[in-house]
């Protein structure tokens, strides 16, 4: 729809600079960008990527510095004046309109009207989205619900909205923490495809891997400042990291067999709700770290969810060391089995209760005297808890929604942990936190799994499933599609089990 | 129309056939008039409820309100002498003025909706009976508003007015909630503020505007209710009529999580209620059952949408899944074959 009619943006940043309260959030941090060209924005959670987005987006007012657009010198932008200089944002956190069309999101707070009464022109609106996303490749069209949607297609549909809008610069937020690796190829090959329309593109992510296969340049950040840069020939892995966290990242970890060991958690033949006429046979074993892999929709978290008593078990059999297991969550895990689910901040903690209220929960019962809640033990528990697994909190009085998703997800561990558990199912344990986190919650699962714990690890995240586990098991509709022995495991080898 | 309206246009022919079946009486002029009135009564207030509903809030003062306006527009035209149409237009910049409070504190001192609106309903019944002295505030002998009382109490054609007055007031509800820019806001809203304030929506002034309108109709069928009864009990007058309007509007697909519903829906609801209500009269059933067959009736609605709507999104689902395996099974061939 809009062939080149406004210039490629020319945009830098010169020192700018955002003081909260007790904390630097962008110190001195120069950072340009410009039509055609794809920059990678990476840093640690806290290195103030989201602070940066926040001041492109005139959401917030920098102390000083400036922002200068295509020559003109700027001390600061409304969300106004960002939208009118063609800057748009693709959130992390996607939340689409599920009540309304693929058009109506597209166009929302944008409606067109026709009439006297001003009513809305729905047939015009699908007329100006349709070229939108056939310029996408989009499967859905204009007047899809947008409910039916999977969140690759959300993601586009965000991207759709962008366009709309005559983005010149597009900012990525972690477009691809929820998707599979095919989807994540799709956006990529999207977001080549805006840059050779002019578009400026701005991408943040923790996955590495895609900086390297679409960045032209890489900025990073640390602690508010710039801790280098990159050009297109300079990209790799190790020095990013290096730039990063300041320091050598720990390796991947050797791989083990175990098929020695004795079997821990027997599935034989369990079906759950969602897969009705499926049956899942898996084994996990002692000491052994279980990847289990597949399509986002291939039933996996059902699975999870169904051992641990969460949803019904509608056949089949689960046995832990040997014994049955029970069906209720309680029993399960007095059994010695713990979950860490998939939304951490939904179903992984309290996020209003305090750091010491989460880690003691599970373990309250135990500890309590008379039904009283030892107050003393729980905050031994805590402290405990806060050195073993260097949680950055400093007062465990304060409520675990302040921490960093980094923090929070070792919180979640480390109540479990609390529980001495001879079994422990991960579900995406290192989505949207950053890399010197996901290094520690890799060593916590590995220490774990050094004393004998069994770990099932459900992930989306190839390079986690590929690195950490020792063998991996591919769902595909519901079903176990095959088993990938330490020496079998390679990405090509996933995707074929996982698509069936 | 949607299909789930469709069902349930469905269910109210299906009940108002096996009724009329019978007992002849149920298609009786006198008492389909007499339906017909009290469903223009109720509904004016239903549509009500719906604006807000939509917005994922609730209004429970309704039935408070329903009283206080009652008793200020009777007490305008009998003991103050104002002329009825200034009379109506005070009442209703006051409804005006309720929703702008109620949607205010809402918005800007983010109150919860619930709490807000419960107060309310304490606070004008209060206010009401304080007003008349608890007494009953009605028309003396010799006082006659003929004009008035053809406008909101006649009929024409045998057609009263109040359902008149009603399906005008739906068919521009439905405009705007269905085909209006301001109603696209109100199901954004609803489904979710903050991704609609992102989207460039003055979500304040959205929600403001529904209570608003909500209290606004609510004002206007407090009239007909007043010149209905004509003699109004400030303690009883209206009373639960609020969870009247919400049960209609929740048979017709309004969700309280907010963002769903259809004005057809909320009319459908609401004639099914009435209709449950006559067929306890008409069927001999103790009227003292009347509440629970109407629970009875709105539990099994809802169990039934909610049943379905679990199947569809489950098949949605599936049909997404399947149409991803396809393509990412297309792009592996693709990449085995150019090795």
């Amino acid at each position: 729809m809009l062939k080149d009619v406004r210039t490629r943006i020319d945009l830098s940043l010169n020192r700018v600079t955002k003081v909260y309260p007790g904390v630097i959030a962008l110190q001195n941090v120069d950072m340009s960008i410009r039509g055609g060209e794809v920059v990678g924005l990476i840093g640690e959670n806290g290195a103030g990527k989201s602070t940066l987005m926040k001041v492109l987006g005139g959401v917030i007012v920098p102390d000083g510095g400036a922002i200068v657009i295509d020559g003109v010198q700027l001390p600061a932008l409304t969300p106004a004046e960002a939208a009118k200089q063609g800057i748009a944002f693709v959130h992390q956190e996607l939340n689409p309109f599920t009540n309304l069309d693929v058009a109506a999101n597209v166009l929302l707070g944008r409606e067109k009207t026709s009439g006297p009464f001003r009513l809305l022109d729905r047939a015009g609106m699908s007329r100006d989205v349709e070229p939108i996303l056939r310029r996408l490749g989009t499967r859905f069209g204009p007047d899809d619900s947008v409910a039916a949607l999977s969140l690759a297609d959300q993601q586009l549909l965000e991207i759709a909205r962008a366009l709309s809008m005559a983005a010149r610069l597009v900012i990525f937020d972690e477009p691809t923490a929820s998707l599979t690796l095919a989807e994540t190829q799709t956006l990529l090959e999207v977001i080549r495809q805006l840059k050779a329309e002019g578009v400026a593109i701005l991408f943040i992510t923790h996955r590495l891997t895609e900086i390297e296969a679409v960045a032209d340049r890489v900025v990073v950040l640390r602690d508010g400042r710039n801790a280098g840069a990159l050009a297109r020939h300079e990209i790799d892995r190790d020095r990013m990291v290096r730039m990063m966290i300041g320091r050598d990242a720990g390796q991947f970890f050797e791989k083990h067999d175990h098929a020695a060991r004795e079997p821990l958690l027997e599935i034989k033949g369990l079906t759950t709700t969602a897969y009705p006429d499926a049956r899942v046979d898996l084994t996990v074993r002692a000491g052994e770290i279980l990847g289990l892999a597949g399509l986002v929709g291939a039933g996996r978290t059902e699975v999870a969810r169904a051992v641990f008593g969460v949803d019904r078990r509608l056949a089949g059999q689960v046995m832990l060391d040997g014994a049955p297991l029970p069906d209720t969550v309680a029993g399960v895990i007095s059994a010695g089995l713990c979950l860490v689910p998939e939304n951490r901040k939904e179903e992984g903690l309290f996020l209003d209760f305090s750091f010491a209220e989460n880690i003691s929960l599970p373990s309250l019962a135990r500890m309590a005297r008379a039904g009283f809640v030892d107050r003393r033990g729980e905050t031994g528990l805590a402290e405990h808890a806060r050195h073993n697994f260097s949680i950055k909190a400093p007062v465990l009085t304060r409520a675990v929604a302040e921490l960093s998703g980094g923090n929070q997800q070792k919180v979640v561990l480390a109540k479990w942990l609390a529980m001495d558990p001879k079994m422990m199912i991960v579900d995406e344990p290192t989505r949207g936190i950053d890399i010197g986190a996901k290094a520690e919650v890799y060593r916590v699962m590995q220490s774990l799994a050094g004393n004998g714990v069994g770990i099932l690890m459900i992930s989306s995240d190839m390079e986690e499933v590929i690195g950490v586990s020792d063998r991996v098991a591919v769902m595909c509709r519901g079903e176990v599609a095959g088993i990938l022995g330490p020496n079998e495991v390679t990405e090509e080898a996933i995707l074929h089990l996982a698509v069936g | 129309m949607q299909k789930k309206d469709l069902g349930l246009a469905v269910l109210v022919l299906v009940v108002a056939t096996v009724v009329a079946a019978i007992n002849p009486r149920f298609l009786s002029p006198i008492n389909l008039a007499n339906t017909a009135n009290l469903i223009g009564l109720y509904g004016l207030f239903t549509i009500a409820e719906a604006f807000v509903i939509v917005t994922a809030g609730i209004e429970l003062s309704v039935g408070s309100v329903i009283a206080l306006v009652g008793v200020l527009f009777v007490d305008l035209i009998v003991v103050q002498e104002v002329p009825w149409p200034l009379a109506m237009i005070i009442v209703l910049i006051l409804g005006a003025v309720l929703g702008m409070i109620h949607g205010l504190l809402v918005t800007r001192l983010k109150l919860q909706p619930f709490v807000v609106t419960l107060c309310g309903l304490l606070i004008y019944r209060g206010i009401a009976r304080f007003y008349t002295k608890d007494g009953t505030a009605g028309f003396s002998f010799g006082d006659e508003f003929p004009l008035l009382e053809w406008l909101v109490s006649g009929r024409t054609g045998g057609v009263p007015h109040s359902i008149m007055a009603f399906g005008a007031v739906a068919v521009v509800a439905w405009f705007v909630l269905h085909r209006t820019v301001f109603g696209r806001h109100l199901f954004a809203v609803g489904k979710n503020a903050e991704a609609a304030h992102f989207a460039g929506i003055n979500t304040t002034r959205v929600i403001v505007l529904a209570y608003v309108i909500c209290m606004v109709l609510t004002a206007l069928s407090a009239i007909f209710f007043a010149m209905y009864t004509r003699s109004i009990q400030p303690s009883s007058h209206g009373n639960f009529y609020e969870l009247y309007g919400i049960a209609a509007a929740v048979l017709g697909g309004f969700s309280l999580r907010g963002g769903e519903g259809s004005v057809v829906g909320a009319v459908l609801g609401v004639i099914l209620l009435q209709m449950l209500q006559n067929l306890v009269n008409l069927l001999g059933i103790p009227s003292s059952l009347n509440f629970a067959v109407m629970g009875g009736v709105i539990l099994i609605g809802v169990i039934t949408d909610n049943q379905v709507a679990r199947y569809r999104s489950r098949r949605q689902q599936a049909k997404a899944l399947s149409a991803l395996e396809t393509s990412m099974r297309a792009e592996l061939l693709a990449a085995d074959r150019s090795k």
